[in-house]
């Protein structure tokens, strides 16, 4: 048995992603995955999202790139050309996985699809990352972030009734379809190593939204309501589906604050628990009127009228008004009550809890005189750590460690793949 | 019997409540993983009472309370008492992967912490999967996923600038699993290779956070705080959700070059517009985003929403219905991937369940059992999997170690 530094050191990917994808190896090499991201000769088109550092639009530069591609050496390559297929079908050979997002057919029509690949390597996993899937009536459908966040269901759920939809302002489709396109992999890499056997995995990044519909998906297939956006109230069907209507979002002295009214009563010993400790809290400050008599074991969202919910909140307005996001979240801390406030980025990078557990991370930047900070690890492994193992690569940063060191290019012919604008 | 699956002979033993932990044994258990997961009446999970319910207000009819349970075996062992701990540990020698997801301190007070199962189980897989981490002076922190999304930044970066954040619901529940499931299936293959079993600490805030990267960056490096823009995208205009025909029926369009603009106008019959000064470059269309955004409305509120999308992803525009939930399972796309799959669940009859993102060429995932209800599979797992004798299981019964809808509080309604 070995004793091996990461999760999965020792494999090799192969990324062909555009920001359809990216996210994938990336987090795959944060397990210790050797990945090599293959771009156009002159560099990925992803690299002209911004935001930039320092606002320099410079493919150099993106902040989106550079948080992308952390983990990954950088080649570049032109696989429409016969010498770029070669080179690549070499690498594919020696590779333990390769990803890409063109769209459905495109590596096929190249002679780099799965049913080719696999002749050359029968162990190679494909994944192949598209908005709606490889077949089917959207396939050929272009997928921007925000479109797939539409057909994934989830933008109908967001936004206030006298407006349009909208979705989350930083987008997100595309990191979802990233994320389990990783797990996907890594479910194809189970099995390969078990039966040496390699597949393709064909990822939807619609479905990974709609993974996350949180009931709406139920209460359409339980009892027939269609789930519509309310602004910040959440809204409660019976199943007559008649509803009651509460607010989450609370306003503070210097901000908001989530807090959610309706099921602060006896569904479970701890919520109850948080609900007195708050009653309490408000007693305390003279701000808890007739809502300290009231038996919160029988609360049940369900049975109780719109009017008495209003009346609840009015008063919890009040009292949620006269204090700070600090203050809010210090009670919460101290006495388990189920509120939050609702923080920006710059209080992230404050926040007492992600500091203690060194959830920020320094990624040295050279080639830029500086050291950058990154979030760190989403989850901690003893002993074999996910982390970042190298920053996001430069364009073409990597091609004489692999062509030629590797793959055995000298020198000369590495001038003439550039001149054909192959490398 | 069912062909050979990915996961078949991997033991799951799931401690997990709410929706962030129960997703992993979920994917695993269609890949053919046996995953058994522990509900018990005395102290049922809260998803149990959170609507929608079938037909009534009852325990084991919540959509909320199945959705996540494809698959699983469910026993109803009360894992306090000291009968329910013995049988937790047998549990524990037969599993490849224990998850759970209790306030610190509460499974080492079961004595089914990651040390204890490591003395009984050296090379177990192990993951404890909370709000804020198993350390640090929020560990003890409680609550839903939608707390974890406001603090993580998702909240206060939904909605318009001129109006309070809404809600994302629960987002950063729908994150953190997927980076569960890569680490523990890395995992198993890590201990295929060395012998060694691995613990996991995920803190949802941290797994959420990592989706805002860009804007974190952006903040480190430029000082730039990320706030809420409605759908206006930085450099593609239009870019947004427009009106159609019907009852809050929205397609979603987004323009990103002069090209687009041109299929944009001409798949709509507005070929006056490709070369209009206000709007035939990038710059200037993100400069009258606003009356860009109004001509767009006026151009879609009298047509059908399908139809607008077809005519423009045919023309090359990126289009696509704002769907509802009930789009959703009418859409043809998710029809061809076969998306939802209806099994029938023992109290809530026929209802759909979510396949995974991808499809596997060579190993499909198999959605075969509904979600149990509490209980269900006692004798299954106790008997066939375990090995208890019918004498046995009958005991527990009586001495309260199996819990049934008797014990709970307030009877089978929600309290």
């Amino acid at each position: 048995m070995n004793d091996l530094p990461s999760l999965l050191s020792g494999y090799r990917i192969l990324d062909l992603t555009d920001e359809k994808g990216l996210l994938c190896g990336s987090i795959l090499g944060s397990l210790g995955v050797d990945v090599v991201k293959i771009e156009r000769p002159g560099g990925d088109p992803a690299r002209n999202i911004g935001p930039f550092y320092k606002d320099t639009p410079h493919p150099e530069k993106s902040l989106y790139w550079l948080f992308c591609n952390t983990n990954k050496r950088g080649l570049t390559l032109d696989i429409t050309k016969h010498d770029g297929q070669d080179i690549l079908k070499k690498l594919v050979a020696k590779a333990d996985f390769i990803i890409e997002s063109f769209e459905p057919g495109y590596m096929q029509s190249l002679g780099l699809g799965y049913s080719q690949l696999e002749l050359i390597n029968p162990r190679i996993i494909m994944t192949s990352i598209t908005p709606f899937g490889q077949t089917g009536p959207y396939a050929h459908y272009k997928g921007a972030d925000m479109i797939i966040w539409a057909l994934g269901g989830l933008m109908y759920l967001l936004g206030f009734p006298d407006r349009p939809p909208v979705q989350i302002s930083v987008p997100q489709s595309f990191f979802q379809g990233g994320l389990h396109a990783s797990v996907g992999s890594m479910v194809a890499h189970y099995h390969r190593q078990l039966t040496g056997e390699g597949q393709w995995v064909d990822v939807s990044i619609q479905e990974s939204i709609i993974m996350g519909l949180n009931g709406a998906e139920s209460e359409w297939d339980l009892i027939g309501v269609n789930r519509r956006r309310n602004g910040s109230l959440r809204t409660s069907f019976r199943p007559d589906k008649t509803s009651i209507s509460w607010p989450r979002v609370w306003q503070c002295k210097d901000g908001h604050i989530w807090f959610n009214l309706g099921t602060a009563g006896g569904v479970t010993n701890w919520i109850l628990a948080s609900t007195n400790a708050l009653i309490n809290d408000m007693k305390v400050d003279g701000m808890a009127q007739d809502l300290a008599e009231y038996n919160w074991a029988t609360f049940n969202s369900t049975n109780i009228s719109q009017e008495q919910i209003d009346h609840m909140g009015e008063v919890l307005g009040a009292y949620f008004r006269s204090k700070t996001k600090a203050e809010i979240y210090e009670k919460a801390i101290r006495y388990n009550i189920t509120t939050a406030p609702m923080q920006n980025i710059a209080d992230l990078l404050i926040d007492s809890q992600l500091k203690a557990r060194k959830f920020f991370v320094q990624v040295e930047h050279p080639e830029m005189g500086e050291t950058i900070t990154y979030p760190g690890a989403p989850l901690k492994i003893d002993g074999v750590p996910w982390q970042i193992y190298r920053r996001a690569p430069l364009i073409g940063e990597h091609n004489d460690e692999i062509y030629r060191s590797e793959l055995g290019f000298s020198a000369d012919e590495l001038c003439m793949l550039k001149h054909s604008g192959i490398i | 019997m069912s062909r050979k699956q990915v996961f078949n002979g991997v033991n799951v033993l799931e401690l997990c409540r709410a929706v962030m932990g129960p997703q992993v044994g979920r994917e695993l258990a269609v890949h053919g993983a046996t995953v058994i997961r522990i509900d018990s009446y005395k102290n049922p999970d809260t998803l149990n009472f959170i609507p929608p319910f079938k037909d009534k207000i009852e325990i084991n009819r919540s959509g909320m309370g199945a959705l996540f349970n494809t698959n699983k075996y469910g026993l109803s062992l009360d894992l306090s008492s000291p009968g329910g701990h013995e049988v937790a540990t047998r549990l524990v020698k037969w599993a490849d992967i224990i998850g759970e997801s209790m306030r610190v301190g509460s499974v080492a007070k079961l004595g089914l912490d990651y040390q204890s199962c490591q003395k009984i189980n050296p090379d177990v897989i192990y993951f404890s999967a909370n709000l804020q981490g198993q350390d640090g002076p929020h560990a003890n922190y409680t609550g839903f996923g939608s707390q974890i999304a406001a603090l993580a930044g998702f909240w206060e970066v939904a909605g318009f600038p001129d109006k309070e954040p809404i809600g994302t619901e629960a987002y950063t529940d729908y994150i953190a699993p997927w980076y569960l499931l890569t680490t523990v299936i890395a995992a198993l293959d890590y201990r295929h290779r060395t012998g060694k079993g691995v613990h996991i600490d995920l803190s949802q805030l941290e797994a959420g956070i990592t989706f805002l990267g860009p804007a974190i960056l952006d903040f480190t490096v430029n000082k730039r705080i990320a706030h809420r823009v409605g759908n206006k995208h930085p450099y593609a205009a239009p870019h947004g959700a427009y009106p159609c025909l019907g009852d809050d029926r929205w397609i979603a369009i987004a323009v990103f070059n002069d090209m687009e603009w041109k299929a944009l106008c001409e798949a709509l019959n507005k070929p006056s517009y490709i070369q209009d000064p206000k709007f035939a470059t990038v710059l200037r269309r993100k400069e009258n985003e606003e009356e860009l955004d109004d001509l767009i409305s006026q151009w879609t509120c009298g047509l059908a929403v399908e139809e607008t999308m077809t005519v423009l992803q045919q023309a090359g525009v990126s289009a696509g219905i704002v769907a509802s939930a009930q789009d959703l399972f009418a859409d043809p796309q998710l029809r061809h991937r076969q998306h939802f799959r209806i099994l029938n669940h023992a109290a809530i009859g026929p209802h759909s369940y979510h396949s995974p993102a991808y499809r596997l060429s060579k190993t499909p995932c198999e959605l075969r059992k509904a979600a149990p209800c509490l209980g269900e599979d006692n004798l299954y797992v106790l008997r066939d999997i375990l090995g208890y004798s019918e004498d046995d299981i009958s005991d527990m019964l009586s001495d309260g170690i199996l819990t049934t809808d008797g014990d709970l509080l307030g009877g089978t309604t929600n309290r």
